[in-house]
This record gives C-alpha cells, sequence and structure tokens, in this order.
C-alpha cells in the first residue's frame, strides 16, 4: 500500500532505547516542589502586595528583629548541610551515619520552629497578629505556612529514622530518605527567599 | 480474560482481595478510577443541569417569582461550581485516567494510591459542597466568589465556607492527580513511545497537568486566604482592615483563566483522536498540534485580567492584556484549521462519536470568535458582566468541552465498559442537544448586547428581553430532552451483553490494541511502539499486532486499599469542624488524616502478581 | 449520513435569523448597547461592528470548508482502500499562522487607541462622585453640596466624569446607551467619563453581583439642556418643603423620628446618611432603585414593608400602621 506512511514505520526503535527504570518518586517529587514553588510564590505576592497596610500597628521595620531571624536562618541552612551528609552516608552504606545526620536534622528543624515560635510570641505580644492588620494576616499566613512545611518535615525525617531503626534499610527506603531530603533542601530555599525578600527587605524598608 | 492470581516466592506479604463495592472503594486501578470519575461527573452534572433549568424558568417572563433572589444566587452560584468543578474537570480527568496509560502502552499510573485518593477527595469535595444544603446557607457570591460580597461581613452564612473548605479538598486531589500523569506520562511509556509519537490526547492530558500543577496553587492559596478571614478574622480581603478587594480578583484569574483551558485542552485532544479515525486519515500537523497545545498553555498564564477590564486598571494592562488575550486565537486557529485539513480528503464516517466531534468545530469557533471580541478591553466593556459573556462562555464549555467530552463518551464506551452504545438513540441525543444547545444559547449573544446584565434574579418587561429568555428557556428544556435520551442511551447500553470488540472503530492508538474492556493489566506484553499511531501502522503495514517488548510472564499489580478513601473522608470530616468552627473536630481529624497520610509515607505495598492467560491481553 | 447535511440547514438559517435581528438595531429596547447616544457608546459599537464583520468572515470561511469536506468527503458505499495521507503542508500551515495574526493586528489597533482614549479622562469635564451602595446609587455633584440617588442628572453634549467607588461591595456603573461599565471598588477610586449627545431619559443596571438585591439596583440618567440642568442644580441647592396640611405635619413629625436617622432632606433638619438622600424625591420616576414607579400607592407599599417589596433591601420593616403610613406618604409627596 504504497499510500501509507511506510516511512514512519522504517523508524524503528530499539527495545533498549527507552524504558530505562527512572525514578517515578523522584520525578514526582521534582514535580510537587515545582507546584509548591507556585504555591509559596502566590503568598510571596500577597505578602508583598499587602505588607504597606500595617494601619495603625507595627511596620516591618519596627518590629522584625534581624540578628534574631539572622540566626534561625543559620540553623535551617546548617541542617541542610547535614541531611546531605546524611544522605552521603547512606550512599556509603552507613547506616548509623545516615541514622545520626537525620537525627541532627531534625533537631535542628526543631531549634527553628522554636526561634519561629518565639519571634511570633514576640510579635504578637507587640501587637501585631494575624487580625491586627492585613500586614500581619499576610506575615504570619506566610512564615506560618513555611513553618508548617519545616514542621511536617521534621515529622517526615523522623518517620523514616524510626523505621531505619526498626527494620533497617532496603532499596525502597533509601530512596525514601532521598526524596524526603529533597523536600527538605526546598523547604530551606523557601526560607532563603522569604528571608531576603521578607526580613531584610523589609528592614531596609 | 481469566488471570491466575499468583504469590510469588519470596514474597510473603497477604494481599487483601476486596469484592462487591468494596473492589470498587479500594480499588487503585486506573480503569475503575476512570469510570469512577465519569459515573461521578454525570451524577454531578444531573445537578447542575437541574438549576440551570431553574434559572432558565426564573427567567421564562419578567418579574418572576419562581425562587426567591436569594435562591437564584445560589443556583448559578452551584451551577457555575458544579458544571466547571464537578463535571468539566473530572470527567475529562476520567477520560485521562481510562485511556492515557492505555495509550502510552503503561500497565498502571506512576501512583495508584495517589491516584485513588485523588478520585475521593473530588467525590467526597463535590458532596460537602453540596451537603451545604443541609447547613441553611449554599454558596452564593457566584462561581468567582468575589470579595467583599463573599467576605463574613456580607456573606455571614455557612455557604462560602463550604465553598471555600470544598474547593480546598478537590483542588488538593487535581494537583496529586496533575503530579501523578506527569510523571505517568513523562516516565512509564511503552519502548519507542517518544513524545513526538505520543497521541494528541496524550499530549493533551501532559500540558493539561502542567497547567493544573502551576494553576491550582494560587487558587489554593486565595481559598487559604479567605478561610482565614473568614474563620479567624484575618484582614486579606478586609478593606477597613487594609486588605485589598482586587488581590482575590488577580489570584482568582490566574488560576481562572489557565482552568478554562484546562477544561478545554483534553477536549482537543478526544477531537484529535476521532476526527482522523473516523476520517480514515492521519491527522494533518502532528507537531503543530502539540506545538499549539503548547503555546496556548504558555499563553494562558499571561491574560488573567481581561477578566478585570471593568476594573479600571488602566490603558496599558488593558491593552497589554488584550493583546496576550488575542493572541491565543493564533494557536487555536491552527489547531481548527488542522482538525479541517484533516477532514479534506477523508472518508468521513458520520458515527455519533464523529458528530459530536464535528460539531465541536463550528461551535467551538462561535465560542472563540465571541473571545476574541472580549478580548478587546474597551469594547468589552459593554460586554463584561452581560449576557454576551455568558453566551461567549457556554460556547466554549458546552460547545466545546461537553461536545468533546460526549464525543469521547462515544468513542470510548466500548473500551471502558465493553459496549457499543446504540447509534439510533445516539443520533437523536446528538441532534436534540446540537439543536438544543444553540437555541439556548445564542441569543444569549442579543440579549446581552441588549443590556441584560448576567445574574440577575429577573428582569422588567419593556426591555426587548423577554421573547430571546423565552427562546432560551425552551432551548434547555430541548436540552434536557437530549441528556434524557444520553442516559436512557447509557443504561440500556450498560444492561446488554459486554460484546463489543478490541477495535470497533478502526482506532489508530493503542488502547485499541488490547481488548475491551482492557485487563487489569492492560496489556498481557508491554508493546512496542514503532511509529506514531502504534497500533494503525501495525494494522495497515504490519501484520496486524503491536510487537512485544517484554517476554510473557507475570505480571507486578499493586495492591487494593482502602487508605486513599479513609484519608479524603477523615480529611472531609475536619472540613465540617472547620465549617462549624469547632476547633476539637477540625483538630481531631485533621490529625487522623495526617496520622493515615504517614502511614502511607513509610509504607511498602509488595503487590502481588497476575499471570495472564496465553493470548489474553493483546488483541 | 444525510443527516449532518440536513441538520446544518436547518441550523444556518437560525443563524441568519439571529444576525438579523442584530442587524435591525433592535431599536425596541431602551437598554440596548446597539443604540448608542454618546461619543463612547458610539466607539465601542464600531469596534463590535468592525470585529463581528471579521469574525463572521472567519466563522463563514471555517464553515464553508468544514461543510464541503462533510458533502464531498463522506464516505461511500464504493470506496476501496485508504484515502491519500496527508501529513502536512508548510505552505498552508504558515498561511493560516499569518493570516490571523493579519487580522489581530486589525483588531489589536482600534483596542489600544480606545482603551487610552476612554482611559485619559478629557481635563474639562464635568464630575460626578457616585457611591454604590447595596442596593442603590448615591450621586454627589463636587463643590454645590447637591447629593441625590437612583437619578443623576446631566447636561447634554457634555463629558462627565463619574468618580466611583463603593461603600460596601462592588458594584458596576452601566448605562449601556451611554457607555461601557466600570466597577465601584471599594477602597479605589475609578474614573469613567461618558457623554450623551441627546437629550432624554437613559436607562442603567448594576452589573456586578453586589447580592440579594443586585437585580433591583437599577438607576436613570436624565439627560437635559444645559438651561434646565442648572435650573435643577439652582433647586436642589435651595430645597423648599412647605408642610402645610396636618396629615403631612403628622408625617414629617413621624419622619423625624422613625426616618430621619437614616435619611437626608434637604431644607429640613433630617441628616441621616445610611440611606437615600430624599431631597426633591418627587423628581425621581421610581422609588428604591428602579423597583417601583414612583406613585403614592408604591411609595406606601414600600414603606409598609420594604425587603418584601426588593429583596435584600437594607431599609427595615418598620412595621408601620396604615394611618402612619398615609401621613408619611403625604409628607413624601411634599418633596417636590
Ligand atoms: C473552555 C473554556 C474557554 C475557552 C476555550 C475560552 C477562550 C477564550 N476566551 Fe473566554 N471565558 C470562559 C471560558 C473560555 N474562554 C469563561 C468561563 C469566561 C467567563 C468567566 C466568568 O466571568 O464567569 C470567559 C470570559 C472571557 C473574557 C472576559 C469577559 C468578561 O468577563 O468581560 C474574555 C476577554 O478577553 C475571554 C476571552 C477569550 C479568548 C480570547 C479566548 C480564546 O482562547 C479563543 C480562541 C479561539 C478562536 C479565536 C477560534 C478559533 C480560531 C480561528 C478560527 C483562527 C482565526 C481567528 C481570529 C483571527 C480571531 N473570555
Ligand atoms: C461546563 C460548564 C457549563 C455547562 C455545561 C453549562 C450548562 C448550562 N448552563 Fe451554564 N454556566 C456555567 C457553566 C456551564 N453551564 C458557568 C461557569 C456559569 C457562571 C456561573 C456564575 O455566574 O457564577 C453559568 C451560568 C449560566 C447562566 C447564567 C446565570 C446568570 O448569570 O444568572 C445560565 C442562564 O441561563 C446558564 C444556563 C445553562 C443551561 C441551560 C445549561 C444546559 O446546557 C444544561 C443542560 C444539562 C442538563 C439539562 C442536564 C440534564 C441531565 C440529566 C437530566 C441527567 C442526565 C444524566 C446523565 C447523562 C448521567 N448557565
Ligand atoms: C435603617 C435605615 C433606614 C430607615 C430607618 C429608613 N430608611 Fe428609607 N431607605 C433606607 C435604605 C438603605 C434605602 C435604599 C433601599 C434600596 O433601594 O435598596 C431606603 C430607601 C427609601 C426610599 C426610596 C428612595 C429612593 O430614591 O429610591 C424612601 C422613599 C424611603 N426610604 C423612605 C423612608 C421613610 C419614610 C422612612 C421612615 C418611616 C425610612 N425610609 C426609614 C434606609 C432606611
Ligand atoms: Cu450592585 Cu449589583
Ligand atoms: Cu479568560
Amino acid at each position: 500500500m504504497s499510500t501509507t506512511d511506510a516511512h514512519v514505520v522504517a523508524q524503528q526503535t530499539q527495545p533498549t532505547e527507552i524504558g530505562l527504570p527512572k525514578d517515578n518518586k523522584v520525578l514526582g517529587l521534582w514535580i510537587f516542589l515545582a507546584g509548591e514553588s507556585a504555591f509559596f510564590a502566590s503568598l510571596i505576592g500577597t505578602y508583598l502586595g499587602l505588607h504597606g497596610a500595617t494601619l495603625h500597628g507595627p511596620t516591618a521595620q519596627s518590629i522584625f528583629d534581624l540578628p534574631l531571624t539572622t540566626v534561625a536562618t543559620l540553623i535551617l541552612l546548617t541542617s541542610s548541610l547535614t541531611v546531605v551528609l546524611g544522605v552521603q552516608a547512606m550512599q556509603r552504606k552507613d547506616v548509623r551515619g545516615m541514622q545520626i545526620w537525620l537525627w541532627v536534622t531534625a533537631l535542628l528543624g526543631i531549634f527553628f520552629l522554636e526561634f519561629q515560635g518565639y519571634e511570633f510570641f514576640t510579635f504578637y505580644n507587640k501587637g501585631l497578629t494575624l487580625h491586627s492588620s492585613a500586614f500581619g494576616s499576610a506575615f504570619f499566613t506566610l512564615t506560618g505556612f513555611h513553618g508548617l512545611h519545616v514542621l511536617f518535615g521534621v515529622f517526615w525525617i523522623l518517620l523514616l529514622l524510626f523505621q531505619s531503626l526498626k527494620h533497617g534499610i532496603n532499596e525502597e527506603r533509601t530512596s525514601k530518605v532521598f526524596i524526603a531530603s529533597l523536600y527538605w533542601h526546598f523547604v530551606d530555599v523557601v526560607w532563603v527567599v522569604i528571608f531576603t525578600l521578607v526580613y531584610l527587605a523589609g528592614k531596609v524598608g | 480474560m481469566a488471570a491466575i492470581p499468583e504469590r510469588l516466592a519470596g514474597i510473603h506479604h497477604e494481599t487483601r482481595t476486596y469484592t462487591g463495592i468494596w473492589s470498587w472503594l479500594a480499588s487503585v486501578d486506573h480503569k475503575k478510577i476512570g469510570i469512577m470519575y465519569i459515573v461521578s461527573a454525570l451524577f454531578f452534572m444531573a445537578f447542575g443541569g437541574a438549576e440551570a433549568l431553574i434559572v432558565r424558568l426564573q427567567l421564562w417572563q419578567p418579574n418572576n417569582h419562581l425562587v426567591s433572589a436569594e435562591t437564584f444566587n445560589q443556583l448559578f452560584t452551584m451551577h457555575g461550581v458544579t458544571m466547571i468543578f464537578l463535571v468539566a474537570m473530572p470527567i475529562l480527568i476520567g477520560f485521562i485516567n481510562a485511556i492515557v496509560p492505555l495509550q502510552i502502552g503503561a500497565r498502571d499510573v506512576a501512583f495508584p494510591r495517589m491516584n485513588a485518593l485523588s478520585l475521593w477527595l473530588f467525590v467526597f469535595g463535590g458532596l460537602f459542597l453540596y451537603s451545604s444544603f443541609l447547613f441553611g446557607s449554599m454558596p452564593d457570591a457566584g462561581w468567582f466568589n468575589y470579595v467583599p460580597l463573599s467576605g463574613a461581613h456580607y456573606s455571614p452564612g455557612v455557604g462560602i465556607d463550604f465553598y471555600d473548605i470544598g474547593l480546598q479538598i478537590t483542588g488538593i486531589g487535581t494537583l496529586m492527580t496533575a503530579i501523578n500523569f506527569l510523571v505517568t506520562i513523562l516516565n512509564m511509556r511503552a519502548p519507542g513511545m517518544r513524545l513526538l509519537r505520543m497521541p494528541l490526547f496524550t499530549w493533551s492530558a501532559l500540558i493539561t497537568m502542567l497547567l493544573i500543577l502551576f494553576a491550582f496553587p494560587p487558587i489554593t492559596v486565595n481559598l487559604i486566604l479567605q478561610m482565614f478571614d473568614r474563620l479567624f478574622g484575618a484582614n486579606f480581603f478586609n478593606i477597613a482592615g487594609g486588605g485589598n478587594a482586587l488581590l482575590w480578583q488577580n489570584l482568582f484569574w490566574i488560576f481562572g483563566h489557565p482552568e478554562v483551558y484546562i477544561v478545554i485542552l483534553p477536549a482537543f485532544g478526544i477531537i484529535s483522536e476521532i476526527v482522523p479515525v473516523f476520517a480514515k486519515k492521519v491527522l494533518f500537523g502532528y507537531e503543530s498540534m502539540a506545538m499549539a497545545l503548547s503555546i496556548i498553555a504558555f499563553l494562558s498564564f499571561m491574560v488573567w485580567t481581561h477578566h478585570m477590564f471593568a476594573d479600571g486598571l488602566g490603558p496599558v494592562v488593558n491593552s497589554i492584556f488584550a493583546i496576550t488575550s488575542m493572541l491565543i486565537a493564533v494557536p487555536t486557529g491552527i489547531k481548527i484549521f488542522n482538525w479541517l485539513a484533516t477532514l479534506w480528503g477523508g472518508r468521513i464516517h458520520f458515527k455519533t462519536a464523529m458528530m459530536y466531534a464535528l460539531s465541536f468545530i463550528p461551535l467551538f469557533v462561535i465560542g472563540g470568535v465571541s473571545g476574541v471580541m472580549l478580548a478587546m478591553a474597551p469594547a468589552d466593556l459593554q460586554y463584561n458582566d452581560s449576557y454576551f459573556v455568558v453566551a461567549h462562555f457556554h460556547y466554549v464549555l458546552f460547545g466545546g468541552t461537553l461536545m468533546g467530552a460526549l464525543a469521547g463518551l462515544y468513542y470510548w464506551f466500548p473500551k471502558i465498559w465493553g459496549r457499543v452504545l446504540n447509534e439510533t438513540l445516539g443520533k437523536w441525543n446528538f441532534w436534540l442537544v446540537f439543536i438544543g444547545f444553540n437555541v439556548t444559547f445564542f441569543p444569549m449573544h442579543i440579549v446581552g448586547l441588549e443590556g441584560m446584565p448576567r445574574r440577575i434574579a429577573t428582569y422588567s418587561a419593556g426591555y426587548g428581553w423577554t421573547i430571546w429568555n423565552q427562546v432560551s428557556t425552551v432551548g434547555a428544556f430541548i436540552l434536557l430532552v437530549g441528556m434524557l435520551i444520553l442516559l436512557y442511551n447509557l443504561i440500556t447500553t450498560f444492561m446488554r451483553k459486554a460484546d463489543a470488540p478490541g477495535d470497533p472503530w478502526d482506532g489508530r492508538a493503542l488502547e485499541w490494541a488490547t481488548s475491551s474492556p482492557a485487563p487489569e493489566y492492560n496489556f498481557a506484553q508491554t508493546p512496542l511502539v514503532r511509529a506514531r499511531d502504534a497500533f494503525w501502522v501495525e494494522k495497515y503495514e504490519g501484520d496486524g499486532t503491536v510487537p512485544a517488548a517484554e517476554p510473557a510472564g507475570p505480571i507486578h499489580m499493586p495492591s487494593p486499599s482502602l487508605a486513599p478513601i479513609g484519608i479524603a473522608f477523615t480529611l472531609v470530616l475536619a472540613g465540617y469542624g472547620a465549617v462549624l468552627h469547632s476547633a476539637v473536630i477540625g483538630g481531631f481529624f485533621l490529625l487522623v488524616t495526617f496520622w493515615q497520610i504517614g502511614r502511607s509515607l513509610v509504607a511498602e505495598d509488595h503487590g502481588y502478581h497476575v499471570t495472564p492467560q496465553i493470548g489474553g491481553g493483546s488483541q | 449520513m444525510r443527516w449532518k447535511q440536513r441538520g446544518f440547514r436547518v441550523t444556518l438559517p437560525l443563524l441568519a435569523v439571529g444576525a438579523a435581528v442584530l442587524l435591525s438595531g433592535c431599536g425596541v429596547s431602551k437598554q440596548s448597547a446597539l443604540a448608542p447616544v454618546g461619543p463612547v457608546a458610539r466607539a465601542q459599537l464600531g469596534m463590535f461592528w468592525e470585529s463581528l464583520a471579521i469574525m463572521t468572515g472567519i466563522f463563514v470561511i471555517v464553515v464553508a470548508v468544514f461543510l464541503y469536506s462533510l458533502i464531498r468527503f463522506r464516505a461511500r458505499k464504493t470506496d476501496t482502500g485508504l484515502p491519500k495521507q496527508v501529513h502536512g503542508n508548510t505552505t498552508l500551515e504558515i498561511a493560516w499562522t499569518i493570516i490571523p495574526i493579519v487580522l489581530l493586528v486589525f483588531l489589536a489597533i482600534p483596542t489600544v487607541h480606545y482603551a487610552y482614549a476612554f482611559g485619559d479622562v478629557p481635563p474639562n469635564a464635568m464630575k460626578v462622585d457616585v457611591v454604590g451602595h447595596q442596593f442603590w446609587w448615591e450621586f454627589d455633584y463636587p463643590g454645590s453640596g447637591v447629593t441625590t440617588a437612583n437619578q443623576v442628572h446631566i447636561p447634554v453634549n457634555t463629558k462627565v466624569d463619574f468618580v466611583l467607588t463603593s461603600a460596601d461591595v462592588i458594584h458596576s456603573f452601566w448605562v449601556p446607551r451611554l457607555g461601557g461599565k466600570t466597577d465601584l471598588i471599594p477602597g479605589r477610586v475609578n474614573n469613567l467619563w461618558l457623554e450623551s449627545n441627546q437629550t432624554g431619559t437613559f436607562y442603567g443596571q448594576c452589573a456586578q453581583l453586589c447580592g440579594a438585591g443586585h437585580a433591583y439596583m437599577k438607576f436613570t440618567v436624565l439627560v437635559q439642556t444645559q438651561a434646565a440642568y442648572d435650573a435643577w442644580l439652582q433647586s436642589m441647592q435651595h430645597p423648599t418643603v412647605s408642610v402645610t396640611t396636618p396629615l403631612e405635619q403628622a408625617g414629617m413629625k413621624l419622619f423625624s423620628q422613625d426616618c430621619a436617622t437614616c435619611h437626608t432632606i434637604g431644607g429640613t433638619a433630617f441628616n441621616g446618611k445610611v440611606g437615600p438622600n430624599l431631597t426633591e424625591l418627587m423628581q425621581r420616576p421610581t422609588i428604591a432603585a428602579g423597583t417601583l414607579t414612583n406613585t403614592p400607592a408604591n411609595l406606601a407599599q414600600w414603606l409598609h414593608n420594604p425587603p418584601a417589596v426588593k429583596p435584600g433591601a437594607l431599609m427595615p420593616n418598620l412595621h408601620l400602621s396604615q394611618t402612619q403610613i398615609q401621613s408619611l406618604v403625604a409628607f413624601l409627596e411634599t418633596l417636590k
């Protein structure tokens, strides 16, 4: 049948060409993070749109405590490093090392949350609340959602940690740890953006 | 298609088997999930349609008092919300579920359990929305729910809370669908199925999922902000508290415009499948079709303020967004012309599926060109919020999305349910819907130009609107008859015995290379794709069978699970906690939800294996 | 198979009838964008016709090719083999990319031109402040101290800058025969300039969903000669209320107790700001933003139970007796 597309059939494909076992979960997480980026972009955009609406309450300039937040930022950044160390240990099949570094990571995450809790508490006492002004609403919602992400990450890492303590580690679990670490990095990166656009820029005015 | 479940040596995990209704509730099979999506969407369509009919009856004559103004606002709000979120999206996602894995020669989707979770979040989210009825106040601020009207001060009832939380619940499900299908399509294609060999329906699914991935987060944020305003007294949209009324509009339409392409691109995909099959001709301009989908998706994020031309944003903003909106006509036109060129010189068989697909072309062009008229910002000041806009979007949503979905229903019914729908009833169904549709919606252009605003519960005599409204109402009842015939056709066909051949239409893509309905493992052996139109090429230039890419053997299947439905259920219960302002109920069920999610995060499913019978599966 | 063609033979005339009705200008409708009386509405109608012509052209071409294909290339019993398979044609594909772009340029030029023309308020325009309320319109004439409701007076052949804002939710100011709409958004000030070249009454209506009373939020624009307009403004600035009969006096007394917290009446001490200003109420053709014509009987009906007359009305039912209502109506009748 000369009219049909013989030339298409001619471009045969070798079975080996495609179909390498790419890890669905890793790709899935990357895609999830793309969606998360859009989520935080919307929250940050909202904050930038409303941060001037302080009414008679505290302003960004008057209330932010940069040294405190800087310390919290450094803690979170360090936790990114420790989770890398954990994954590296895992790749060396050093389960003990992995577990230690995961512990440290989770602890740093908890420290960060404590800083944030303290910050929220002092702001609250100074009259900046979710309903004091649109600035307050936007600030607490943005940083609060970031905090929830950290909290979720801490639980996730602890969960995998306990699982590895109880059942050891296997191929599926290693990929889960790797994914949790990617998520953790993402949460850190978002914080760096928040730190820059909210705290640093807010202090400058 | 008997298959013998088999426990392989070395795998000690128990796989629970479920029967009866439980086999559906616990199913992680993309085909069953697809069926449940489609059936639920049709179920919700009966509600959305009934609401529309009451709206039409209320507008039958001036100063009508069939329903109160308050009820009227709830009716069109729920109609819009239902049709967009509970009908158009899920029916298309249903087809994507049922068909895309088959088209790419995959055994399943990347995350079968997450897929089930998406389904249940949609179903429960939709029921949750409708349950607002029991709480005495349904959403009533329009489907785009503008603030401050929807704020706590002007809408103190729980209706808007149901909107905020219900749409969040279904929205999370939709986002998970996006992740799932992006991974599935990118990672799980059969050997040889390069991106540029994928059927266009799969292409449209891929692009749609990208749109969802970036469009749903803004609406999720918007809904969260409003929830905070309403439940916790935050000030995002409260003007006195420094909030901004336009923030809602911006976040809504950054989502809302891509949303309308989310519900049209898969319909484009369906048309691109059906037209070549029934014209017996290869699709014209395959590459440019895929390219056009991508350009439309890209542009769709840059046009959102064309819904806000009357907001007084100034000539610069209006000009820029007017031009980007108009530009979308170019890639869309490419698609229209490619379909026409496919028809040209073909051999056209007028099956019901094809008639629906064909009707899509003129109807969508009417809706599309009126869209371009709306995009002329200074002229839109006359059209905006009038029935002209209502006419525009029903031409694209009904004439486009729904006609596409009905085409898909007739086309894939045999593949999904193993029976071919009755063609005689199909023709009646088609013509009544086609005529009813035009009679209902064409006059809305005119009445809109004559100054009738949308969303008015009634109008006075003497405006020249009465006659057109009556025509519309008559049309809506013709539509109803058409849809009832569809319902009858679906039910009677379903009661017949399943005797559809694997390939009833002389199909082109891989879904037709397996039996109808496809066995749970889709293909006994993963197919080897050697060309575009993978199955057609084998039929016309090969020996009629798709070669296998792997030796026959036991097939690994994921275990069914009740975890997804459990998670969705407790999340909805947490939603009731929020609506009822009960931190205890809300907090408790949120904790239960997260506890289940945690369990799923560490769970390891070893699944089970089936061995297809010799000769089963393929063909 | 013949079904398809017959069906289109039915629907095409239908579309044609639709177009014919459009072409006739639809003079019957008193709120039609197709019957402009000012430069803004005329420009918008011009854009409508230009774009409609282009769109009709596109539609006709698409449908012609479409119908021709359906008829010419329908499957026949005698067919054998497959039709010629065509994968694409670069020339064609370039053509149908370029031609739409060219057409869009013709649409984009007036779009940008008028976006600026309508966006820039003429500097010498007369100003009227418009405040949207659930569910009525407040019109203030800055500098003159005049405030009225639901009927706005403007002089003919004068550019008027409506300065739009809202007291509660979003509304939209739309008088189709004068020009397109602009929203009234709380926390924001929008400008919309319009002009009428014809005297008379033109009808407008709120176009943005604003609650239960949205359908009942209408207003009229009374376009007057400059002299008539000036005279009206004069009288509004110096309103006189002359209450003579005992019934009217009783009504006025009752008004001071029950109504004055919400309503202002020029020439009296009543200065409530919640509801519409009632100065010279009898000049308005309707009451309650177009819900009822302004007759004594309707006024009585309104006072009897406002939310029953107009869904969502924010004037409460004051549970007035029939005699109280009679006296109030008598008093309101004096507000000429
Ligand atoms: C499936 C859904 C869908 C689709 C596909 C579209 C497609 C388009 N829409 Fe529509 N639209 C809606 C759903 C959709 N819309 C909804 C629901 C609303 C109202 C929301 C609400 O307020 O409730 C709306 C409202 C809406 C508005 C706001 C009006 C207002 O409220 O004032 C505008 C304004 O620009 C607009 C424009 C467009 C344009 C330019 C396209 C283009 O994509 C159309 C492109 C297609 C064609 C043009 C036809 C084919 C092309 C050719 C044959 C080539 C040649 C053509 C030319 C050169 C013109 N739409
Ligand atoms: C896909 C989307 C979609 C669809 C299909 C429809 C379908 C219909 N719509 Fe619309 N509509 C919208 C989306 C849609 N709509 C949106 C988004 C709005 C804006 C809302 C807002 O302003 O907020 C709107 C608004 C809207 C209005 C304007 C209301 C107003 O502004 O006051 C009107 C008025 O007539 C209307 C009418 C109709 C009618 C008569 C149908 C008919 O076509 C319906 C026909 C369907 C049926 C009659 C169903 C019958 C089914 C059965 C009986 C069961 C059969 C069951 C099976 C097959 C399983 N719709
Ligand atoms: C709580 C406030 C309130 C009180 C008290 C009140 N009104 Fe009103 N009134 C309104 C509001 C608000 C409207 C606008 C209603 C609408 O059109 O939606 C209105 C409208 C009117 C109108 C129609 C005006 C127009 O131009 O359309 C009249 C007449 C009127 N009121 C008279 C009275 C009289 C007489 C009384 C006392 C018996 C009274 N009102 C008491 C708030 C009030
Ligand atoms: Cu005001 Cu609608
Ligand atoms: Cu849009």
